[in-house]
């Protein structure tokens, strides 16, 4: 694949020489991924995992790196922020904005570390150096790979031992120049007894392609609780490739909502390990698309250890010529005896052009486990509509009004007020059909 | 209550209508008057339920013959959403679950939807709440039932007391009731059927879609009509229900000779 290769290398070459750390694995991290990257192949249709994904248009986009905005253009950011008070952390096209971020001081904050991972590296090395880029594997993940040879700026969330954190951590990276690449990456370390949540927002200031390339990597310490929040609202246009690894320990419990809503390309790949027992997920996602957009979700929920449990609940709305993707596999590694784990795949398809792929992956090698899972592909269904109409609604009104309620169950899950409100007026504004 | 003075609301003559290709109602006479109480009994596919399903619009009957007019309008140019906006409810014997959709929002949609179509005033989320908490204790409904998804994880009993609230908003001409009484226990069978009473006025008319007599012991009905294999086979007073609950419906038609084939 010489052209892939040729392709590579100009993305690696092109990038601009990153100040070095002062701390030497950090340096080590980059050097190893650069590497790697430089070993990788760009996936074709004839991996496995991108069947159904052609990533070739993304090689013909250059992945400029971005230059530095003068700050008069980031007037419009405001309107990111959710009504909610929120602990703030603003990247614009991948680099850390110190003042439209919060200041953590006062007790208001303790326990809480959220700043940028560059700054804060050295300070906290040895809470980072266990995760950072290891959640994340990037030897045969070349977008992984290039993340962390890139990695500069980005965000980083300490919980401390029981910290309870009440606000939610907004994470808001905003993109704002055509044709360019940014590699946006989160880091949240929950310790032992911690709570907290996190948002992580990709949105955009323009409508034209650029690449985001995303890795999020989370650690659930013993009895700590995380509710993450995903919304992509990236550019229609735009590519988006996101890697998020999670690492559940012992009693833990990890909640999340993804939405899918941008992206002319997008792929985001969840994998979330239970590590220890009694380890917990539920992971929920909706992916809204029209037009020509292609979505895909791999997610591997890995039950590595006795009496975990998971719980997920996939959902697609496609309408136009777009395509949903998803591939939800279950892994129950041998030894995890009492695995209760249940996932669903439902897909509603709003015209005779859309698609859907959606393939569960059961691999259990456990006995004594308890797994259920299920996919529907359909249209709206008749009885629902027969009854909303037999109350006086119209066709149109009744199938506007299911198709939202198919995507506001996953939203609802949101456990930010505000936020669900924004979402399911976005679902409103994307599913509902004019009276014909 | 049969009065004088009613008009008739609804007239059936002759109606046929196929499912799937295969024949279900095989010709029915029926004429309702305002203030009327009509129950509608027979067996498990007798096709009382697909009676019900026709009038209300649903598309899966396709009607192959015979007129039904709603004062006086062909029903059959109607779509669902205007016959119900002209008056026609059906209480589903299954109501529908939709989660992600609150029980207030559709209740208000419903609501405002025929209210305009009536040329009257639609309210806005805080005034239908007052006005639906009100409704709900006509049916001793717990409010928690409004900020929840529409039926989902509802009862039984709980649904059907959600299908006669929605009756209770939509005032209709005519009220069609598809086995409101399955799947209750004596007390909410009281409570629902009390509240059916309070809302049968002497302009409306309410038909019952039964296949035991025991709701008629709350809901006292002016006609009983036995269907059996697509047709009325027998009308009578309250009392033709009595008669059917102690000897069963099999003695119902052999008094009367049948046509070998029809």
């Amino acid at each position: 694949m010489v052209a892939s290769n040729s392709y590579l290398e100009s993305i690696l070459n092109g990038q601009p020489k990153l100040p070095p750390s002062s701390t030497t694995w950090f340096n080590q991290l980059r050097a190893h991924a650069l590497e790697q990257a430089g070993m990788l192949q760009v996936p074709t249709t004839r991996d496995e995992e991108w069947r159904f994904t052609d990533i070739s248009p993304l090689t013909r986009l250059p992945w400029r790196p971005s230059h530095a905005l003068a700050p008069t253009q980031l007037t419009d950011v405001k309107r990111f922020d959710l009504d909610e008070s929120t602990i703030k952390l603003v990247f614009v096209d991948g680099a850390f904005m110190p003042h439209l971020s919060s200041r953590l001081d006062g007790s208001e904050h303790e326990g809480l570390v959220a700043t940028d991972l560059s700054v804060a590296a050295a300070a906290h090395a040895s809470a980072i150096e266990p995760h950072l880029g290891r959640l994340a594997s990037f030897e045969n993940n070349l977008f992984a790979a290039l993340n962390t040879a890139y990695l500069h700026h980005g965000a980083l969330i300490i919980v401390q031992p029981n910290a309870k954190i009440q606000k939610p951590v907004h994470v808001l990276f905003i993109a704002t120049q055509a044709g360019t690449a940014i590699h946006p990456r989160c880091l949240l370390i929950a310790r032992a007894g911690s709570e907290v949540t996190l948002v992580e927002d990709y949105v955009n200031l323009q409508d034209e392609a650029y690449v985001t390339n995303a890795v999020t990597e989370i650690a659930l310490e013993d009895n700590a609780r995380v509710n993450h929040v995903r919304v992509q609202r990236d550019s229609i246009e735009a590519f988006h490739i996101a890697n998020c690894a999670v690492s559940v320990a012992r009693a833990s419990c990890y909640r999340s909502v993804s939405v899918a809503l941008g992206g002319r390309i997008s792929r985001y790949d969840l994998n979330a390990r239970l590590a220890a027992e009694g380890a917990e997920c539920l992971i929920d996602g909706l992916a809204l698309i029209k037009g020509r957009q292609l979505a895909d979700t791999h997610t591997c929920i890995d039950h590595a250890t006795p009496h975990g449990t998971s719980r997920q609940s996939h959902k697609c709305i496609v309408d136009g010529a777009a395509h949903a993707v998803f591939n939800g596999k279950i892994l129950v590694r041998a030894g995890a005896v009492r695995t209760d784990s249940a996932q669903s795949s439902r897909n509603l398809l709003l015209s005779a052009r859309a698609r859907v792929d959606t393939k569960p992956q059961l691999e259990i090698f456990a006995d004594d486990v308890k797994c259920a899972h299920g996919a529907t592909v359909g249209q709206l269904d008749h009885e629902e509509l027969f009854y909303l109409r037999s109350r006086g609604l119209t066709e149109n009104a009744a199938r506007n009004l299911l198709t939202y309620a198919f995507g506001a169950e996953i939203i609802d899950r949101i456990p930010i007020v505000s936020l669900k409100h924004q979402l399911e007026q976005l679902v409103l504004a994307q599913t509902e059909k004019i009276e014909p | 209550m049969i009065r004088d003075g009613s008009r008739i609301l609804l007239e059936v003559r002759g109606l046929r209508a196929v499912v799937n290709g295969i024949e279900i109602l095989k010709g029915i006479d029926l004429t309702v008057r305002s203030g009327e109480v009509h129950a509608i009994m027979g067996t498990n596919g007798s096709g009382k339920s697909t009676f019900a399903k026709v009038l209300a619009g649903h598309s899966a009957y396709q009607v192959t013959g015979g007129s039904v007019l709603f004062e006086g309008r062909d029903l059959f140019d109607l779509s669902p959403e205007e016959r119900a906006r002209a008056g026609v409810f059906l209480a589903f014997q299954y109501p529908i679950e939709i989660p992600g959709v609150a029980n207030s929002h559709f209740l208000r949609l419903a609501y405002n939807t025929v209210q305009a179509q009536r040329g009257q005033e639609e309210l806005d989320p805080l005034e239908f709440e007052d006005f639906v908490r009100d409704k709900m204790k006509l049916l001793e409904m717990n409010p928690d039932f409004l900020d929840r998804g529409v039926n989902e994880g509802f009862s039984g009993g709980e649904k059907k007391r959600n299908e006669i609230l929605q009756m209770a908003l939509l005032k209709p001409l005519l009220a069609i009731l598809d086995e409101t009484d399955s799947g209750l226990d004596i007390d909410a069978l009281r409570i629902v059927t009390n509240g059916v009473n309070k809302l049968s006025t002497a302009d409306n008319a309410i038909i019952l879609v039964t296949h035991y007599q025991r709701m008629l012991n709350y809901i006292v009905p002016d006609f009983v009509h036995v269907m059996r294999a697509g047709r009325i086979i027998k009308t009578g007073g309250k009392e033709l229900a009595l008669d059917l609950e102690t000897r069963g419906y099999d003695w119902v038609g052999a008094e009367r000779p049948v046509t070998a084939g029809a």
